[in-house]
């Protein structure tokens, strides 16, 4: 992959957007508003964590990224490909989600046939899917374990192989949802290196505060349907009436000012 | 989470048995039931030569003798069906220990015992030295519809999650002082099921869900790489 670095974004010409959500409006079937016209660009190379507290429609948004769910009202682009019944292939495969329980993400018999299942679908075959598989494990640290099934890993690795099944595809952008989730301290950190590693642009659902602060230079805040915040991480942990106002709390003894900014 | 590993049925180890093709083996398990089933009744010898076959394809797979035994349990109602044959059966009858029994229940019922015992040992030695994934690759090779591969191939991906689950349910349910020998507490262990059922239809949805975001149309793409080596694999 070959994606601009962000030095280069923050020296020069405006940087290209991976993501342009406009005016996305969405109600469910019965009739319960989730989303009330949410703006999001994302620009190439960025890490943006996606906040809020639960209900607040982050699901809901994530699912809008790759069409699962059709716009009530507003637009959804992929670098610059709308996302419309006649691009869902394409989109799909430019918007690599990674759900929560990997468990739902990992259903194939070995490892190796779950990591080839996205590119396969997008037409790779032979050595060249091989190859594509062996370089989305190498770059999670899973390589060796190509042949075993999925659920004779460990929590944290069936994790990593989650990431994977996305990496292989070579996504535009990487969607988490809650990737610190009933990690362990150790598989959480892991995962941590693993993603600052990767040159890809980064969206994170998350809950987990200090995740979002270590991996993620901006974050948005989503409550109630609509953007009410969207600033640099810092800044939006350290608002206090804005983190009262929408349910978002950090865990006890950690406070972002007295931590090393990453 | 992690606890339950390695599956109820199959014996890990090396035999040539374990190394066989999938597809081969199940086409001779096909090839001896059908053999089995189709000897007459009272080709009493015939019976004695398959089971010393299958004896002997039990030693060569390393598999304990006692590993089989203790999962052909499942046979048990056929055995209590098989042994009321000759006293529910009408027609002429004959003394066994001073017992009158009917002869043709008693020929029925020996057939169906001995047809069913040998089938049941095959089966298990199948089981026993083929993994789970690789019998569903051999089904597919054997050019059954892609629908019920994949409908297999999930069951087996998800058997052990499921089963967990079931599991993580029952010591809730333990763990609140539910009594299952108490018949007053059998209403639960339906709700139980049916927490199951929505969880596990759920999941499905939760599955389908992920496999569409990644560009699934309906189809099982090939995945095969060139030339990958055969699909075993190590256990943890």
């Amino acid at each position: 992959m070959s994606t601009p670095t962000r030095a280069q974004d923050a020296a020069g010409a405006p940087p290209a957007g991976v993501l342009d959500v406009r005016g996305l409006a969405y109600a469910y079937p019965d009739g319960h508003q989730a989303l009330y016209g949410v703006d999001l660009q994302v620009a190439r190379g960025e890490r943006v964590a996606l906040l809020g507290p639960n209900g607040a429609g982050k699901t809901t948004l994530v699912l809008h990224l790759n069409g699962i769910l059709d716009p009530g009202a507003g637009s959804v682009a992929v670098s610059g490909l709308p996302v419309t019944k006649e691009h869902l292939p394409e989109v799909r495969r430019r918007v690599g989600i990674v759900f929560q329980d990997p468990d739902d993400q990992l259903f194939m018999p070995t490892v190796r046939d779950d990591v080839a299942f996205g590119p396969a679908n997008a037409g790779l075959r032979g050595a060249e899917l091989e190859a594509r598989v062996l370089r989305a494990l190498e770059q999670v640290g899973m390589a060796q374990f190509a042949d075993r099934p999925p659920h004779h890993l460990s929590f944290g690795q069936r994790r990593r192989v989650a990431v994977a099944t996305v990496l292989a595809m070579e996504p535009e952008i990487l969607v988490l949802d809650e990737p610190s989730s009933n990690l362990d301290p150790a598989s959480r950190r892991e995962l941590a290196e693993i993603l600052t590693g990767l040159d890809v642009t980064v969206l994170m659902v998350t809950h987990d505060l200090p995740y979002a602060f270590e991996l993620c230079p901006r974050s948005v805040v989503l409550s109630d349907g609509v953007i009410v915040a969207d600033g640099p991480t810092y800044d939006v942990l350290t608002d206090d009436a804005l983190m009262a106002a929408h349910r978002l709390e950090l865990p006890f003894g950690f406070d972002p000012r007295s931590v090393p900014r990453p | 989470m992690g606890a339950g590993h390695g599956h109820q049925l199959h014996y890990h180890g090396h035999s040539p048995l374990h190394r066989a093709a999938a597809h081969h083996k199940i086409l001779a398990l096909l090839g001896f039931v059908l053999v089995v089933v189709a000897t007459p009744k009272d080709w009493f010898a015939a019976y004695g030569v398959y089971l010393l076959v299958l004896l002997g394809v039990i030693a060569v797979s390393t598999v304990p003798p006692t590993y089989i035994l203790r999962r052909m349990v499942v046979e048990v109602p056929f055995v209590l069906f098989a042994v009321l044959m000759p006293f529910i059966a009408t027609g002429p009858r004959v003394e066994v220990l001073g017992l009158s029994v009917s002869e043709a229940g008693l020929l029925a019922g020996w057939a169906l015992l001995a047809k069913g015992t040998l089938g049941v040992l095959a089966s298990l030695t199948l089981a026993a030295t083929t993994e789970p994934h690789a019998l569903v690759v051999g089904l597919e090779r054997l050019r059954l519809p892609q629908q019920l591969v994949q409908i297999m191939g999930f069951m087996v991906r998800y058997l052990e999650v499921v089963t967990d689950e079931m599991r993580r349910m029952r010591i809730a349910r333990d763990s609140r002082g539910f009594n299952a020998r108490n018949p007053a507490h059998w209403p639960v262990l339906a709700r139980s099921a049916g927490a199951l059922f929505i969880r596990s239809y759920e999941r499905g949805e939760r599955v389908h869900l992920a496999m569409v975001s990644r560009g699934y149309t309906g189809r099982m793409p090939d995945t095969r790489a060139p030339s990958r080596p055969a699909r075993g694999h190590h256990h943890p």
